[in-house]
């Protein structure tokens, strides 16, 4: 980081790592699937170490910080070449980069491994644009679609920045704003559970907001936020539904050039 | 120690934010009022690099001014007694009300008239004073009116935002002798302001809040848009002002930076339209002013808060109320469904300290940690990071040599611990994780149709059907 903040960025490299994150590897492996595909179809290699479970998060912002630090430290390890972390999540890549070197402080020699593999932590978007620079070809009919941006992802990542230049390279896409975009969509982790009034509440919002653009469909890099406002919408028998951003990115640019 | 002013059960915090909800009319309202304060501010700060240098310096002064507390409080007491001005000391909101009504005794008191004053609020002044047979009356307007209604303040800086122009007009026309109903607002500040100008005449004692106390000057600022504060602090013979004992900045030079992000993050203006310095009483041959004036400083809990290095960032905050224009769920609930003195995060954070998390645990978990209020707050206040803090010590009982919170541990259940236990032995196994994946998916179509608070509004959450794990590894075997 300089001292504006800025982020210095590495050159493109041949290989990363992939951390899947819980939440897509259960309920939208496709968004995982695709994130691959992308970053395969730029040359990189990627790893997906097998060892790996869930950042810590959901303990993290419960209040159970022994647990938090067990499941971290079970991922701490699980990258030992120098490469980038990919994490297309941007709730889980805030967690890894931010809140693992406070998780471990205490500790100076797991504090620098923290800290070694926070340096190396790239939400998906952020790594698609500023390192593995792509140049994205739009290959599908005129689109219009809306962009949810987590809250961890906007405010720790950066990403509805990296979401909106990445889908600008698009041409017939075009990106509407909704009202209060910068508004969370009340997913929470376990605050939808404990405060299911207040969280549907903003969720309603939410999708009322992203309805009223008009779009297709809307984007995320969040599998969190996506749940929540889609299960919001099905419930509602609205047809809106959202995607990843990786789903979205690799269906309309890759049609041609893919690689198996 | 006395039982908590307040008490919140999660069900009935749950059960208020749940009608405010369902309430079409609160929530557009707040919503509509939010919005404007949001944009308020936002005008105000077109230049973003240059407020993030704005709000560096004044987290440093309020660092600063915290490090060096008890010896600043020891400077201001001496500097305001050199000034003339009675310094008391109050642990509890009990003592502070005592020190209060035995000055208001001491005079005969029938009347106070009363500047904003959240802290006033946060001890219960005007109950105490009921209490003891003699009369508080609120002058900043929205005070006023939420006080006509017997209500408390729905926001820190404008109690009286959850009302519309058409609630306050059948109220005044109710209970405002005299008053016929209108629902012009000029003339509906004409009616408030007509009780209030005799009320300054005739009372004994005036009373204020202060936004902050300078040591090495012994000066009582305070920030107003109303001349309510002016009046209540130089007509009535006697001025008491309260405040919580970490308001103290060492130098005068101090107070420019802070306030410039105080009125910018409240209100959205560059300046109030008065700013009051108060540095003592009526001298020998001056006019006007009070002849007697009192600093009743509060502790109430920032002790605890000051005692931990994390939990006293708590005691930074100037009270702009940036953090609940900008909350979610504040906007969505209002201030009155917290059932605190202060609501929104700020409440979220400082409550506890002065009720106990056995009166306030609910409160730190009634946030999606948005980070919306951190990034607002003019003295960056890690708010997220203390709502997770709380949350944590509500549910733990203090680690052996560790001086447990007040409260500490009172929402810990033999449940949720399982849960977690669980939640970690899982995903610290990666085979058993892949196991539990393969489980998950295969059988998919047994997943719950109810989900606790999720399928409330939500269709239930299914497993895809096959994992990323199990999918990457088909691949590699490929």
């Amino acid at each position: 980081m300089d001292e504006a903040g800025r982020r210095h960025y590495p050159e493109k490299p041949a290989r990363v790592y992939l951390f899947g994150t819980c939440l897509i590897d259960l309920f939208c492996p496709e968004a995982g699937m695709d994130a691959v595909r992308l970053l395969e179809r730029e040359g990189i290699e990627v790893h997906f170490p097998a060892a790996q479970t869930c950042c810590g998060q959901p303990a993290h912002s419960s209040g159970f910080p022994e647990q938090t630090r067990a499941v971290a430290l079970a991922q701490l390890r699980l990258f030992p070449e120098a490469w980038p972390v990919i994490v297309p999540s941007g709730s889980c890549a805030g967690m890894m980069r931010h809140h693992y070197p406070r998780i471990f402080a205490d500790d100076p020699r797991l504090l620098s491994e923290a800290s070694a593999l926070a340096e190396r932590v790239f939400e998906f978007t952020e790594f698609l644009l500023h390192v593995a620079r792509v140049r994205l070809t739009d290959r599908g009919a005129p689109a219009r679609v809306a962009l949810h941006t987590s809250c961890a992802a906007r405010r720790e990542m950066g990403t509805h920045v990296h979401a909106r230049t990445l889908l600008g390279q698009l041409p017939r896409v075009e990106v509407a704003m909704h009202t209060h975009e910068s508004e969370c969509c009340g997913f929470g982790g376990t605050f939808s559970l404990k405060h299911p009034a207040i969280s549907s509440a903003m969720a309603g919002d939410k999708v009322e907001a992203l309805k009223q653009t008009g779009a297709q469909t809307f984007l995320s890099a969040d599998c969190g936020c996506m749940l929540n406002l889609n299960h919001t919408l099905q419930k509602r028998g609205d047809p809106l539904q959202g995607q990843h951003l990786a789903t979205f990115l690799w269906q309309r640019t890759g049609a041609e050039g893919e690689q198996r | 120690m006395n039982a908590p002013l307040q008490f919140v059960p999660a069900s009935a915090f749950k059960q208020r934010a749940a009608a405010a909800v369902a309430d079409a009319h609160l929530r557009s309202s707040f919503r509509n009022a939010m919005d404007f304060l949001i944009a308020r501010r936002a005008a105000q700060f077109p230049d973003a690099p240059a407020l993030e240098r704005q709000r560096a310096f004044a987290e440093h002064i309020r660092k600063y001014s915290l490090a060096r507390l008890p010896d600043l409080l020891e400077q201001l007491e001496r500097k305001l007694t050199d000034n003339g001005v009675s310094v008391h000391w109050a642990e509890t909101p009990e003592e502070a009300n005592r020190i209060i009504i035995d000055i208001a005794r001491r005079h005969s008191t029938r009347l106070m008239v009363k500047g904003k004053s959240m802290v006033s609020e946060e001890i219960e002044l005007n109950h105490a004073m009921a209490d003891a047979g003699m009369e508080a009356l609120e002058s900043d307007m929205g005070e006023y009116i939420v006080q006509l209604d017997g209500e408390k303040p729905s926001h820190i800086i404008m109690p009286a935002i959850h009302k519309t122009k058409q609630q306050i007009a059948r109220l005044f026309a109710e209970k405002v002798p005299g008053a016929a109903y209108t629902d012009s607002v000029d003339e509906l500040i004409g009616i408030g302001r007509a009780v209030l100008r005799e009320k300054f005449m005739t009372a004994e004692i005036g009373l204020s809040g202060v936004n902050f106390a300078v040591a090495e000057t012994g000066t009582l600022c305070l920030v107003e848009n109303e001349g309510n504060g002016r009046m209540c602090t130089t007509v009535p013979d006697v001025h008491i002002a309260i405040t919580g004992i970490e308001k103290v900045v060492e130098k005068l030079e101090h107070v420019p930076p802070l306030l410039a992000l105080l009125t910018r993050s409240a209100t959205g203006q560059a300046i109030t339209t008065y700013f009051n310095m108060i540095s003592g009483p009526r001298k020998p041959g001056e006019k006007d002013g009070p002849r007697e004036l009192h600093l009743v400083l509060v502790d109430n809990g920032r002790t605890q808060a000051y005692g931990d290095e994390q939990l006293r960032s708590t005691l930074q905050c100037i009270r702009c109320g940036a953090c609940m224009n900008h909350c979610p769920v504040y906007t969505r609930i209002g201030g009155h469904a917290y059932g605190s003195t202060y609501p929104g995060p700020i409440g979220a954070i400082v409550s506890p300290h002065m009720l106990g998390l056995a009166a306030t645990h609910v409160l730190p978990t009634a946030s999606s940690l948005c980070g919306a209020c951190g990034e607002v707050c003019p003295v960056r206040i890690p708010i997220p990071d203390l709502l997770i803090r709380l949350r944590g010590e509500a549910q733990h009982a203090a680690r052996p040599g560790e001086k447990p919170m007040l409260g500490q541990g009172a929402a810990q259940s033999r449940l949720i611990d399982i849960i977690w236990a669980g939640w970690a032995a899982l995903y610290t196994r990666p085979a058993l994780y892949r196991a539990f994946g393969w489980l998950a998916t295969r059988f998919r179509a047994l997943t719950p149709p109810m989900q606790s608070g999720w399928t409330a509004s939500r269709t239930p959450l299914q497993p895809a059907r096959r994992t990323l794990h199990e999918q990457m590894a088909a691949r590699k075997r490929s």
